[in-house]
């Protein structure tokens, strides 16, 4: 069966490639697969291919891309039927000091999903979690999906500071803060790992697709990792 | 850095003064914002000038300019914004190339028209690179001088100006017309032009839209009529290309620019053709702009005049 998507300029230098509208892991892998042929394909001009949850941004020069290509390389991948599920990368496994000063959130969302703070803890660590995309700042993967027990909508009002590092629910997406900044979600932990730090080698620690599995550790050491 | 590198100090910074090359393109599916100039015709202006590649790195200077001296002698210039340039006290000129002495100092006076000028010196601006480029990018504090504005007491290391692609050249005429409060910007519809009401693209043109007050390198907050959605508030958080209009739940659209983070979550109805990305990077609060759809054609043709003017302008390049 083929996918259902549509191909939709945006302006003069952009194409979307968009797949059916829902937040699901086999149509994400679609889009990253789609991306990831896309990029392979190396067509000159193009400056940037963006997968997201389900569509492809793909940046080009208009003045030194040739259009129809583009466009054919797009409706051939778009079009390819998905191909068997390739086997799954082991999970990028990521301690996390849960509660305390460092998840100043962990009991509002236990008492949310009427549970102990234990029990959020081992919920939120049992999920192999599917790294949907990476936006809003530089290493920020959106991740999911979290448990419903424990899926606390975000805050009404963002807090002004969220220290990077920090661990966070909002609905069923987690993720790590990978810079300080404003931020809403849940924070219920912190990790001493940096998802992004431009001086290493890789600077990302994580990409779309990628499996992401928490596990917990205690502040003693969440202090050494630092 | 142990080798000695001549280098530019900051006397005076402006009101927002920041390193920018071509962009830190290749790394959005990582979350990473391309950032680069807000004119880049400007820009491409600045460097051809006094000989610099295309994507050498040189000052974006906002609103407000800069006081700077130099500690080698250098060729520089400035294009875009029309700014009033003394040279040591002496009148200099924009759009041409001129030779500044070790010592000298340069300042920004008045600025007339525009709201962005680029300061382009020969050799460029040698900040290391981060993820491949120097653009400052200030939300995430990456590129540039430690992801910031300039500040007063700082100094730039400047590249090797042997190293220069080109020649300078003769006094040029601006490509971009600088807006004199109000500019006609040219959109294409899409990517979610289905997701408002059928007259929203109408509502769009139909009268001017003011830059808000809060409006920076990220993007500008327009102010007019509201456009209506014609079904969800919310999409599944996609990729927000440059120049794009989205429209937050207020009907209030948002035009991306520069600085814009890499994905977002609310509809958009239009985009911003890219030969027009130069005179809306010209743009200050309070300024208005006409929005005018047009077709793909209309683009691209507008593209190649752009394209062409630069090119003569730039003259052969090896």
């Amino acid at each position: 069966m083929s996918t259902p998507y549509r191909i939709v300029p945006a302006g003069d230098s952009a194409l979307i490639v968009e797949f059916e509208e829902r937040i699901d892991p086999g149509v994400n892998a679609r889009t990253i697969a789609c991306a990831d042929a896309i990029q392979a394909a190396a067509i000159g001009g193009v400056r940037d291919v963006v997968p997201t949850y389900r569509s492809v941004a793909v940046y080009f020069d208009p003045l030194h891309t040739d259009g129809e290509a583009l466009t054919a390389c797009l409706e051939r991948e778009a079009a390819r039927p998905p191909s068997a599920a390739s086997a799954a990368r082991p999970a990028v496994r990521i301690p996390v000091c849960y509660g305390g000063d460092l998840g100043p959130d962990l009991a509002a969302v236990a008492a949310f999903a009427g549970v102990s703070e234990s029990e959020v803890v081992r919920l939120h660590a049992a999920e192999h979690y599917r790294v949907f995309m990476l936006g809003f700042v530089p290493g920020f993967a959106y991740l999911g999906i979290v448990d419903r027990r424990i899926a606390m909508p975000r805050h009404a009002t963002p807090r002004v500071r969220v220290p990077s590092g920090s661990v966070g629910i909002a609905g069923v997406q987690t993720g790590i803060y990978s810079a300080e900044t404003p931020g809403g979600w849940q924070l219920i932990g912190r990790t001493p790992v940096k998802p992004f730090d431009p001086g290493r080698e890789p600077p990302f620690l994580l990409k779309a697709g990628d499996a992401v599995q928490f596990y917990s550790i205690d502040r003693a050491e969440y202090d050494r990792w630092r | 850095m142990e080798v000695a590198q001549p280098g530019v100090s900051v006397i005076k910074p402006g009101m927002l003064t920041t390193i920018q090359d071509t962009g830190r393109w290749g790394f959005q599916a990582r979350g990473v914002p391309v950032a680069g100039p807000m004119d880049p015709v400007s820009h491409r202006v600045a460097n051809a000038l006094v000989g610099n590649a295309r994507d050498a790195a040189l000052l974006e200077v906002t609103l407000l300019g800069p006081e700077l001296e130099f500690e080698d002698e250098r060729l520089v210039a400035v294009a875009g914004a029309d700014f009033d340039l003394s040279l040591d006290g002496r009148p200099a000129a924009l759009h041409a190339p001129f030779t500044v002495a070790a010592g000298s100092r340069l300042r920004f006076g008045a600025r007339r028209l525009g709201a962005r000028a680029y300061l382009a010196v020969s050799g460029g601006i040698a900040v290391t690179p981060t993820l491949g480029s120097r653009s400052t990018h200030l939300i995430s504090a990456m590129g540039g001088l430690g992801g910031r504005a300039l500040l007063a007491g700082d100094r730039l290391p400047l590249g090797d100006p042997s190293l220069r692609h080109g020649v300078a050249l003769a006094p040029q005429e601006a490509i971009t017309a600088l807006p004199e409060g109000r500019a006609t910007i040219r959109v294409l519809a899409g990517p979610q032009t289905d997701r408002f009401t059928a007259d929203a693209l109408e509502m769009l043109q139909s009268a001017p839209y003011t830059v808000g007050r809060d409006s920076d390198r990220m993007g500008f907050r327009l102010e007019g009529l509201p456009l209506t959605y014609a079904r969800g508030a919310e999409i599944i958080s996609d990729a927000t290309p440059l120049g794009v209009l989205q429209v937050p739940s207020s009907g209030q659209p948002i035009l991306l620019m520069a600085d814009r983070q890499t994905t977002g979550g609310y509809p958009k109805i239009a985009t911003v053709i890219a030969a027009d990305i130069a005179i809306a990077g010209q743009l200050a609060p309070s300024d208005a702009i006409v929005f005018r759809v047009c077709t793909a054609a209309d683009a691209l043709k507008a593209l190649i005049v752009q394209e062409r003017a630069l090119m003569a302008l730039e003259g052969p390049r090896p």
